[in-house]
């Protein structure tokens, strides 16, 4: 051996290099490799495309099976922007009826990495939406003359008729707020999400559930195929159908009598529940909520001083005036405050300790029937007046008025029916804290005397004050309004087929029936009465502080087996005579005949152009269709 | 013959070929690919007929005498020179390279071939009688020997080959080239590396230092300390006062720029290696003793090279320039730009998880998302589809491999062979280092293949030549003691 020891031993130095080496190389796999997720998820956000695939949302029908709304095609425009090359700019402009400027500047966009972070030069980005049919067919022609364009279809909403904006509702663009709110992630920018409506309400059966194809996507963002060939994609669920409880032409001609007028119909069918039709005036054409232009029609409706966008039948809180009577002599004889046979006096009002609630003239003093008949405002002051200021049953007037609170919450008025609509209200019901702390404890039932005839604090929604002819039509018990009558493949909630009992026995809403009956035939609703069936109905007065009375009217018919409970209330429409009644009459007589006879219909029209201010035809104007595009995109 | 062959190194070959085999299936194979991963038009096809061949050639060698080999060492390195000379002028362009040249339909590389020359040529002038690698002339032989083909290679603009060649100095520092040479380069390189590659990162959140210069001046701080503590003779126990000092310097500038006053505190570090550096000088003017004066030199030129080397760097280089080695070092960190590869790479390898996503399954590679998948990057589809499990079963056979080569070397007889024997385990050490390193985002990417893996015919063929000539020889081993 040439070489001495001391060199040989160098075979360490190396030997141990070498080990150091794939020591240290192990050391980093195991970090790599096992201590952190984020490259797993690196690399599946670079290879897998997730392709959402969108559920047909459901249809929504009216109670005879007339389609109401359903999806259209629209038809986006796509462009590859690596193949759209040696395109002309002018042509491809003057076909999309775009300009020039609109075009450079939508490119730009395209290709901004910040505000369209999945970019790529080989995919397809959306270059323009929602093209309408006949925009389509014509750029459909020419098509092959711009290589890298091409066409998406998806669908949008479209609506057979012009009514029930407001019940049906409508799809817009998802909000951050959804996103961040929606309890499963489900939404993501870009996404359509119903606003309004049973749009909204229903939104999660409309909508269906989202499918998902995972395709494999290389470095430069061309598709390489399906990933595991499909075994993991998940087809979409498409959306249920709806059958709404709205009979349309009774909504229809709701809408028409409305015409030019501020207010409110609701019918409900007291046997289920279901709302049979819900005018809110003034309304607007659901189609205006459609596609492009929803926007600047969302814009143009909300800014209107009338508030079309307010559905006003479970938006709208107002003094139900005399239709309230009925759930006071309800009270009164539950409690034991009066007999049907109780007489109480009335000289043109309600006269005590120099309190003066009117009255209009009639025979006095009068038991409850055709107190109820005529509307006598002093029975039912009295009567309040008999039941807070009775020591004997109730300790202190706060326990009367608590008392008289829990009827009242128990015929549904104070707290939220439960409709299946956004946005509904609760209306007002006083309780005894309330006037405790207004009158600093001093109080009487005369300081709140104006409750008993629907006046002062009471509030109630039109779909409250419907439901209160709804429960007298039952004899007292009510299902909870609902617009829904029926989910395609699913029953429906529990929450819409449980009867609700109020406080009241049967045999007393008997009494109140035939009050109501007495007032048709003889009483304030003398127009509705009619030879075909037997109406019932109540009058309302409503006094409003700001200027005209409201013109209310409560109702059903016929009296036995009623088959439509109804609520007419027209702001500043005056007596409850004037409007209230002859609109309701004419609403019952279309929904239980089917049709209005020659002289309802000569009415109606009359109904139709008797108008309380200039209505308006809600509307885009067309000149500024070009510019409108330009916000839109 | 066939006795005495080492069958280990031969079983150990056989499996990574395997292996190797594997990976390019999966780092080839495209998702919507009909054709089967055995047809000849694609690259899996091919590198089976590459495997074969190279069987074929490993057979051949095993039957020559080895003899033959010791005898035309210096013909094969001086036709290798003359074929890489004129490489350049026949090879035709593949990406900037002139290293290709097209025999039919195959291109060659003969690069990949002339380390086997080159390693030929090294056993053979080393034991040659008298011959001393620690005398400079012969060590300057063999720089010479070694630099030449370097130099052709540079000019074939392959950097990264032409780097594998300093691997030999490994094999020069077993045979006796003084250890302080190599760990001087090695220091050289880690100094340049580390201060670059750091040099933009800020110190502990302070953006006035860079933790680049920080790091290298606690690498000569560490440096100078071990020096002292190995070479510093009796008085070597000042080590510890050495560094004691140094890291409290250290430490107390970097506390004070942090909470007190924001400084550059790095130049207090430079200054405490001045002060070692003047405190060893008068060690070595005291004691009259050479080591202190040889470290003092050595961590004034440290900090002198790693200084001028950030200023040739940054001032004197053209920003072309500067780019290159920036992206050598894996510098560029946008993700399109050149530290894309580095980024996708250890993505595919992170993505694999413990077990791996399965033969043929990876996405990172079979997509596209990492460029040179089947030849420079290949180790990506190992940890992709393998898992850790399957990358540390390919380094722990690298391994073995190396170490078994290094206790056959070590058995050899006579100088020639264990010269031959140390340069093929260098090269493959070097390969394995440099080309894992780089994927795992440690090393500089510097474009060589990882041996057996990597497809392509040329690098396989030069390694089983490489290989298989030291087999041949370690056969022939006990020859003349029988």
């Amino acid at each position: 051996m040439d070489g001495n020891y001391e060199l040989e031993k160098r075979k360490y130095v190396i030997g141990g290099a070498a080990t150091v080496i794939i020591i240290v190389y192990l050391l980093r796999l195991f970090t790599l490799q096992l201590l952190s997720e984020d490259f797993k998820i690196s690399a599946d956000s670079n290879a897998f495309l997730k392709r959402i695939q969108y559920p047909a949302r459901g249809s929504i029908s009216d109670r005879n099976g007339k389609l109401l709304v359903y999806n259209q095609p629209a038809y986006d425009v796509m462009v590859i922007m690596n193949e759209q090359v040696g395109v002309d700019t002018l042509d491809l402009c003057e076909s999309l009826d775009i300009t020039r400027d609109w075009y450079e500047q939508r490119m730009t966009e395209i290709k901004d990495v910040k505000r369209n972070p999945g970019y790529s030069n080989y995919t397809q980005q959306l270059f323009m939406s929602q093209l309408s049919t006949e925009e389509f067919s014509r750029f459909q022609e020419k098509l092959f003359r711009f290589p890298g364009f091409y066409i998406q279809k998806r669908s949008i909403r479209q609506y057979n008729y012009p009514y029930a904006a407001h019940l049906l509702g409508d799809v817009g663009e998802v909000g951050p707020e959804d996103i961040e709110n929606a309890p499963d992630h489900y939404y993501r920018s870009g996404d359509y999400i119903g606003k309004l409506g049973v749009e909204r309400s229903y939104e999660a059966l409309l909508r269906g559930e989202k499918g998902m194809e995972i395709l494999l996507r290389d470095a430069r963002g061309r598709i390489k195929g399906r990933y595991q060939k499909g075994k993991f994609d998940e087809a979409p669920i498409p959306g249920r159908n709806l059958t709404m409880s709205i009979d349309l032409d009774l909504q229809a001609l709701g809408e028409r009598l409305m015409k030019g007028k501020l207010g409110s119909i609701v019918a409900i069918e007291p046997s289920t529940g279901e709302v049979l039709c819900m005018v809110s005036s003034p309304t607007y054409d659901p189609r205006l909520m459609v596609g492009r232009q929803r926007g600047k029609s969302q814009k143009m409706l909300a800014q209107d001083a009338r508030k079309p966008l307010l559905n006003r039948a479970i938006m709208g809180q107002y003094p139900p005036g005399s239709t309230f009577k009925t759930s006071q002599a309800l009270t009164f004889l539950q409690e034991g405050i009066i007999t049907p046979s109780t007489s109480f006096p009335c000289s043109r009002g309600f006269h005590y300790r120099g309190l003066t609630v009117g009255c209009h003239g009639h025979g006095s003093p009068l038991p409850l029937v055709p107190s109820i008949a005529t509307s006598c405002n002093g029975y039912f002051c009295w009567g309040l007046y008999y039941m807070f200021g009775n020591r004997k049953k109730y300790p202190s007037v706060q326990d009367a008025m608590t008392t008289w609170k829990d009827y009242m919450v128990s015929m549904g008025f104070g707290y939220k029916l439960g409709i299946d609509l956004p946005g509904e209200k609760r209306g007002m019901i006083p309780n005894a804290p309330y006037y405790d702390k207004a009158y600093r404890n001093d109080w009487s039932g005369l300081t709140v005397i104006s409750i008993s005839i629907g006046q002062g604090e009471v509030n109630l929604t039109p779909l409250q004050i419907a439901n209160l002819g709804a429960t007298i039509a039952n004899r007292g018990w009510y299902i909870i309004p609902h617009v829904v009558k029926k989910v395609q493949g699913m029953p429906i909630d529990t929450l819409y087929t449980k009867k609700h009992y109020t406080k009241v026995d049967r045999k007393y809403y008997e009494t109140v029936v035939a009050g109501m009956r007495q007032a048709v035939l003889g009483g304030t609703c003398r127009l509705a009465n009619t030879s075909m069936y037997e109406v019932c109905g109540k009058t309302g007065t409503a006094q409003n502080p700001h200027g005209q009375d409201h013109s209310v009217f409560m109702g059903f018919a016929p009296r036995e087996n009623p088959k439509i409970a109804i609520c007419i209330y027209v702001e500043n429409g005056g007596w409850g005579a004037t409007y209230g009644v002859p609109i309701g009459a004419l609403m019952m007589e279309q929904y239980i005949n089917g049709k209005l006879s020659e002289a309802s219909e000569a009415r109606a029209t009359h109904f139709e152009n008797k108008h309380l201010y200039t209505p308006v035809e809600y509307s885009l104007n067309s000149p500024s269709e070009k510019d409108e595009k330009q916000q839109d995109q | 013959m066939w006795k005495s062959i080492d069958w280990l190194t031969i079983f150990i070959y056989l499996v990574l070929l395997a292996l190797g085999w594997m990976s390019v299936c999966g780092a080839c194979y495209d998702f919507d690919q009909t054709a089967g991963i055995l047809d000849f038009s694609t690259r899996s096809g091919m590198q089976i007929v590459w495997i074969d061949t190279s069987l074929l050639l490993a057979f051949l060698i095993l039957m020559t005498d080895d003899r033959i080999f010791e005898s035309l060492s210096y013909i094969i390195y001086i036709g290798f020179l003359a074929l890489l000379f004129v490489t350049p002028f026949i090879a035709h362009d593949i990406k900037g390279s002139l290293s290709w040249i097209k025999i039919g339909s195959f291109s060659v590389q003969p690069a990949e071939f002339a380390k086997f020359g080159v390693a030929l040529c090294l056993a053979k002038v080393m034991s040659t009688y008298g011959f001393d690698v620690r005398k400079l002339k012969d060590f300057i032989i063999c720089a010479i020997l070694i630099a030449v083909p370097m130099g052709l290679i540079v000019m074939q603009k392959e950097t990264g080959s032409a780097l594998v060649y300093s691997a030999f100095f490994l094999m020069l520092y077993r045979e006796g080239m003084p250890g302080c040479l190599l760990f001087t380069a090695i220091s050289a390189v880690a100094y340049f590396v580390i201060g670059i590659r750091y040099a933009e990162v800020p110190l502990w959140g302070m953006e006035q230092m860079s933790l680049g210069h920080a790091l290298v001046m606690l690498l000569i701080q560490v440096f100078t300390t071990g020096l002292i503590k190995v070479y510093g003779g009796e008085k070597k126990n000042c080590w510890s006062r050495v560094l004691l000092f140094s890291l409290l310097v250290d430490a107390c500038a970097i506390l004070f720029a942090k909470y007190i006053h924001p400084c550059n505190a790095v130049w207090a570090m430079v200054a405490a290696c001045g002060f070692t550096t003047v405190y060893l000088l008068y060690l070595s003017l005291r004691d009259r003793a050479l080591p202190y004066l040889l470290i003092a030199l050595f961590t004034l030129g440290s900090m002198g090279f790693f200084y001028s080397a950030d200023f040739v760097l940054n001032k004197v280089m053209e920003p072309h320039q500067q780019t290159r080695i920036r992206v050598l070092l894996g510098l560029e960190d946008d993700p399109r730009g050149a530290g894309y590869n580095v980024i996708q790479a250890k993505i595919a390898i992170g993505s694999g998880g413990l077990e791996g996503k399965g033969f043929l399954n990876g996405t990172q590679t079979k997509l596209k998302y990492v460029p040179e998948q089947d030849t420079d990057f290949i180790f990506c589809t190992v940890g992709e589809e393998e898992g850790f499990i399957g990358c540390a079963v390919v380094l722990l056979l690298f391994l073995s491999l190396i170490l078994r080569l290094l206790h056959l070397a070590e058995r050899q007889p006579y100088t020639y062979g264990r010269v031959y024997g140390y340069c093929v385990l260098s090269i493959f050490l070097f390969h394995v280092f440099i080309n894992v390193g780089m994927v795992l985002g440690l090393t500089p990417v510097i474009g060589i293949p990882l041996p057996f893996f990597s497809y392509g015919g040329s690098s396989l063929w030069g390694f089983t030549i490489l290989l298989f000539v030291f087999l041949r020889i370690d056969a022939g081993r006990n020859r003349f003691q029988r």
